[in-house]
C-alpha cells in the first residue's frame, strides 16, 4: 500500500516537473503537447520508481542493497510483488475492470445506433466513445489472457518455480495503469477521435487528447515486449527435468507462439505512433502528404504489428480452449504436433499479412495477390487446430460442466468468425465489403468469440485453482448461454447491415436500416447485462464458493498437482516430468513425479524420462 | 535494459543453473525486438524519402563519429576481457575510454543537429528521417552510456570478478549492438543515394 502510495506521488511529481520544466525552456503554455509528453515521460519514471524499482534496481546499480518487503494476504495484490501468481492475479483484475468500462462504451455506441438520426452523442462525441471502446478492448484482447494465465500458469505448468525476470514481471504489470490514467485522462486534453487505429492525417491534427493515447499506447506496447521476453525466456530455460519440448502442455506452447509475435512486431507499433507523436510536437513530416509524407507509411508499420496482434489475442486462447477441451473430454489432445506446428506457423505467417487490412487503401496494385494469398493461407492451420478442438471431443467422456460449455461455444464462434474472414481477405469481395459492418461482425466474431470466450473458458476452468474455491456450475452454464444467445443476437444482425451498407465508425446510418440496428442494440444491453451476472457468479464463489480441493477436474498437467491456490514457490519438491501431458485413457500414464521434500527429503524421483530430457539441456 | 544490469532476486537452489541462460537469452531477445524497431525506422526513411540526399550533408563528421564508435565497440571488448581476467585496472580505463568515447559521439551529433537544422530542417522530408534516425539512436547511445557509468562504477567498487560479471558483458553486448545499428544508419542516411 504505501508503495503504491508512493508511487502515485511520485507519478504526480514527475508529471509536475517534467511539464513544468518544459515550459520554463520553451515558454507557451503547460498545455502544450511538448510539456505533456516530457511532463509523461517524467512521471512514467517517477511512478516506476515509486512502484518498486527504486527498491530494488536503482539502489543496486548504485552498489546497495536491494530493499526487501515483507507483505502478507491481500496487501500483496496492490504492491510491487515479483510473486508470478500475484501478478497474474492482478493482471486478471486489472483486465476485468477494463474489459467491464470497455462494455460500458459499447452500450452507449449500441443506445446512440438503435436509431437512426442524432441521438445522445454528436458525430464528434460518437467518435470519441468509439475510439475509446476500440483501444480499451484491444488491450483487454492482447493481455488479457497472455498476462494473467500465461503469468499464472506457465511456469507452473513447466515445473518453475517463477518467471525468468520476477522483478522485470513485476514492472511489466506495474506498466500497465498509467496506460489506463493516460486514456481515461484524454478527455482533458480534447478526446481523441481516430479510432484505436489512429490513422493519420487525423490524428496529427486532431485533439490533444491523442498524444496521450499515443503515449499511453506505447507504454502498453512496452509492456508487452518486456512480458514476452520473459515468457519466452521462462519456457526456453526454466523447464523442469523431463520436460521435452514434445511434452509442453499446449497452453504453453500457444504463450509461446503468441509471445514470439508481441516481442518482435510490437516495435512496429511503437514505432509508429512514436513517428504521429514526432509529427504532432517535433515537426516532422512523415504523414504529412502536403509536405512529401505519406500517410500509407503509417498503415504499413502499423498493421505489420497490429494485424499479428489478432494472433497474440487468439493464440493464447487457442491454448486456453484446447487445454480445457482435452482435460473435460477425458481424452488426449488430437494431433498435440499438428497443433504446435500450426501455433508456429501462425506466428510466422503472422507478419507476411498486413496488407490485406489496406486493399482499399490504394496502394500499389500488385501487392493485392501476394497478401490476398497468405492472409489465405493462415485458415490451413487455423482450420488445424479448429479440427483438433472437434476430433478431441469426438467419442470423448464430455464432462459437461461451465468450461467446457464455453469451449464449445468457441469452436462455434471462431468458425463464425474464420469463415467470415475468407471474404474480408479476398480482394474482389473486401472492396466492397471494406469498412462495413460486415468487418465490425466480423472481428466481434473472431475477437470477442475467440479471445473473450477463451478468457472466459479459462477464468471457469482455473478459478478453482486460483481462489481454491468452486463457482456455481448452474449459474455458469445460464451465463455461458444468456451471453451466447446475446452474442448472435447482436452480431449476426451486423453481418446483413454491413452487406446493406452501413459504415462502421459513423454515427449515423439510413432510416431503412433501423429494424436491424435497434435488434442489435437491444441484444446488446442484454449481452451487457450478462456480465452483472458474471461479477456476481465470480464474487460469490471468490467469497462463499464451496473448497474444490486441489484437482476438481482430476486433470493431468502440473499446476493441478499441486494444492489450490498453490504454495509461494510452487512445488515443495523438484517435480520430474515422465510423460506427455494429456495420457487420458492409456493405463499406468504419468505426466509427472514429485521428490517429496516434506518426507524427510529423502524420496528421490524415479529417473525414468531423464534420458529424453538430456537433449534439449 | 534493466534486466541485463542486474541479476534478479534470487529464488530456490535451482536459480543458479538456469540464470546464466536466461540472462543471456533475455538480452538477445531483447535485441532481436530492439532491431526491429531500428528496422522500422530504416524502412520508414527509404519509404518517405527514397534515397535522396541533401547537399549539405556533413561527410567528414559523420565519418568521424562512425569511427569515435568503432572504437569504443573495441575499447568495451577489451574492458569486459579484463574483468574476465580479473584485471581490475585495465576494466576501468577501457570502461572509461569507452564511456568518453560514446559522450565525444552525443557531442558530435549536436554539432551535426545544429549544422543539419539550418541545411535541411525537420518538416523537410529528409529532415524528418534524419532527425527520427540519428535521434533514436542517440538515445540509445545515451542509455547505453549510463548503463555502462553504471558498470564501471560497480566494477570500480569490487562487485564483479572472473567468475561473476555478467553485468559487464551484458552492457557491452548492449553497447555492441548500439553500435551495429549506427552501422546500418549511417550508410542508410550519408551512403546510399546521393545527388
Amino acid at each position: 500500500m504505501r508503495q503504491l502510495l508512493r508511487a502515485v506521488i511520485f507519478g504526480i511529481l514527475g508529471y509536475l516537473i517534467g511539464a513544468i520544466l518544459t515550459w520554463l525552456i520553451r515558454g507557451g503554455s503547460l498545455g502544450d503537447e511538448v510539456c505533456v509528453v516530457f511532463g509523461y515521460v517524467v512521471g512514467l519514471i517517477g511512478w516506476l520508481f515509486g512502484i518498486g524499482m527504486g527498491d530494488t534496481w536503482v539502489r543496486e546499480w548504485f552498489g546497495l542493497p536491494a530493499r526487501e518487503f515483507e507483505v502478507t494476504g491481500w496487501k500483496r495484490y496492490l504492491g510491487f510483488s515479483t510473486d508470478h501468481k500475484v501478478i497474474g492475479v492482478q493482471y486478471l483484475a486489472t483486465f476485468v475492470v477494463v474489459l467491464l468500462l470497455g462494455g460500458l462504451a459499447a452500450m452507449i455506441i449500441r443506445f446512440e445506433l438503435a436509431q437512426a438520426g442524432e441521438g445522445i452523442l454528436n458525430a464528434d462525441r460518437y467518435n470519441q466513445v468509439m475510439s475509446m471502446h476500440g483501444i480499451l478492448m484491444v488491450a483487454v484482447a492482447v493481455a488479457a489472457i497472455l498476462g494473467s494465465f500465461g503469468n499464472y500458469l506457465v511456469p507452473i505448468m513447466i515445473g518453475a518455480d517463477d518467471m525468468a525476470f520476477p522483478r522485470l514481471n513485476a514492472v511489466t504489470f506495474w506498466l500497465i495503469p498509467p496506460v489506463a490514467i493516460g486514456l481515461l485522462a484524454a478527455p482533458t486534453l480534447g478526446s481523441f477521435d481516430a479510432g484505436w487505429t489512429a490513422y493519420p492525417p487525423l490524428s496529427i491534427v486532431n485533439n490533444g487528447g491523442q498524444i496521450l493515447f499515443v503515449l499511453a499506447v506505447t507504454t502498453f506496447g512496452l509492456s508487452s515486449i518486456l512480458g514476452g521476453l520473459n515468457v519466452i525466456t521462462t519456457i526456453v530455460t526454466m523447464r523442469a527435468p523431463g520436460m521435452t519440448w514434445g511434452r509442453l502442455p499446449i497452453f504453453v506452447w500457444a504463450a509461446f507462439a503468441a509471445s514470439m509475435i508481441s516481442l518482435l512486431t510490437t516495435q512496429f507499433f511503437a514505432a509508429s505512433l512514436i513517428l504521429i507523436a514526432m509529427d504532432r510536437v517535433a515537426g516532422t513530416v512523415f504523414f504529412d502528404g502536403g509536405a512529401g509524407g505519406d500517410p500509407l507509411l503509417y498503415q504499413h508499420l502499423f498493421w505489420f504489428y497490429s494485424h499479428p496482434a489478432v494472433y497474440v489475442m487468439v493464440l493464447p486462447g487457442f491454448g486456453v480452449v484446447l487445454e480445457t477441451i482435452t482435460h473435460m473430454s477425458r481424452k488426449p489432445l488430437f494431433a498435440y504436433k499438428a497443433v504446435v506446428v500450426s501455433l508456429l506457423s501462425i506466428a510466422g505467417l503472422s507478419v507476411i499479412v498486413w496488407a490485406h487490412h489496406m486493399f482499399t487503401s490504394g496502394m500499389a496494385d500488385y501487392l493485392h495477390g501476394p497478401f490476398m494469398f497468405a492472409s489465405e493461407m493462415i485458415s490451413v492451420p487455423t482450420g488445424v487446430i479448429f479440427l483438433s478442438a472437434v476430433a478431441t471431443m469426438w467419442r470423448g467422456k464430455l464432462w459437461m460442466k461451465t468450461p467446457l460449455f464455453f469451449a464449445m461455444i468457441w469452436v462455434f464462434q471462431f468458425l463464425m468468425g474464420g469463415v467470415t474472414g475468407i471474404f474480408l481477405a479476398d480482394v474482389v469481395t473486401d472492396v466492397s465489403l471494406h469498412d462495413s459492418y460486415f468487418v465490425v461482425a466480423h472481428f466481434h466474431y473472431t475477437i470477442m468469440g475467440g479471445m473473450l470466450f477463451a478468457f472466459l473458458t479459462g477464468i471457469f476452468f482455473w478459478f478453482p485453482k486460483i481462489t481454491g474455491r468452486m463457482i456455481n456450475d448452474r449459474l455458469g452454464i445460464i451465463f455461458a448461454l444468456w451471453l451466447t444467445i446475446a452474442f448472435q443476437l447482436t452480431f449476426l444482425p451486423q453481418f446483413w447491415l454491413g452487406t446493406n451498407g452501413m459504415n462502421r465508425r459513423i454515427a449515423d446510418y439510413p432510416e431503412q436500416l433501423e429494424g436491424a440496428n435497434l435488434m442489435s442494440s437491444i441484444s446488446a444491453f442484454v449481452l451487457g447485462g450478462s456480465f452483472l451476472l458474471l461479477v456476481y457468479i465470480l464474487l460469490s464463489a471468490a467469497i462463499r464458493g464451496p473448497k474444490a480441493g486441489d484437482n476438481p477436474w482430476n486433470a493431468s498437467t502440473l499446476e493441478w498437482q499441486v494444492s489450490s491456490p498453490p504454495p509461494e514457490h510452487n512445488f515443495s519438491g523438484q517435480p520430474t516430468i515422465v510423460g506427455h501431458p494429456y495420457g487420458y485413457g492409456t493405463a499406468g500414464s504419468r505426466h509427472a513425479e514429485f521428490a517429496d521434500m516434506a518426507a524427510g527429503g529423502q524420496a528421490q524421483p524415479k529417473q525414468a524420462g531423464t534420458g529424453e530430457g538430456a537433449d534439449d539441456e | 535494459m534493466a534486466m541485463t544490469t542486474t541479476p534478479e532476486a534470487g529464488h530456490s537452489q535451482a536459480e543458479a543453473t538456469y540464470r546464466p541462460a536466461a540472462n543471456r537469452l533475455g538480452l538477445w531477445l531483447f535485441l532481436a525486438s530492439e532491431t526491429f524497431l531500428f528496422a522500422a525506422f530504416i524502412s520508414s526513411r527509404f519509404v518517405v524519402s527514397g534515397t535522396e540526399q541533401p547537399e549539405h550533408l556533413n561527410q567528414g563528421l559523420a565519418l568521424l563519429l562512425t569511427l569515435l564508435l568503432l572504437w569504443s565497440s573495441i575499447s568495451a571488448f577489451r574492458a569486459e576481457a579484463a574483468m574476465a581476467h580479473d584485471n581490475r585496472r585495465l576494466f576501468q580505463r577501457e570502461m572509461l575510454t569507452t564511456i568518453v568515447l560514446g559522450l565525444l559521439f552525443l557531442v558530435g551529433v549536436g554539432i551535426e543537429f545544429n549544422e543539419a537544422l539550418t541545411d535541411f530542417p525537420a518538416n523537410s522530408i529528409y529532415g524528418s528521417a534524419f532527425f527520427m534516425l540519428i535521434g533514436l539512436h542517440a538515445f540509445h547511445v545515451l542509455t547505453g552510456i549510463l548503463a555502462l557509468g553504471v558498470v564501471w562504477n560497480l566494477g570500480r567498487l569490487g562487485h564483479y570478478g572472473s567468475d561473476n560479471h555478467w553485468p559487464v558483458e551484458g552492457v557491452v553486448k548492449y553497447w555492441h549492438f548500439v553500435d551495429l545499428m549506427w552501422v546500418a544508419i549511417y550508410p542508410t542516411l550519408y551512403l546510399f543515394g546521393g545527388s
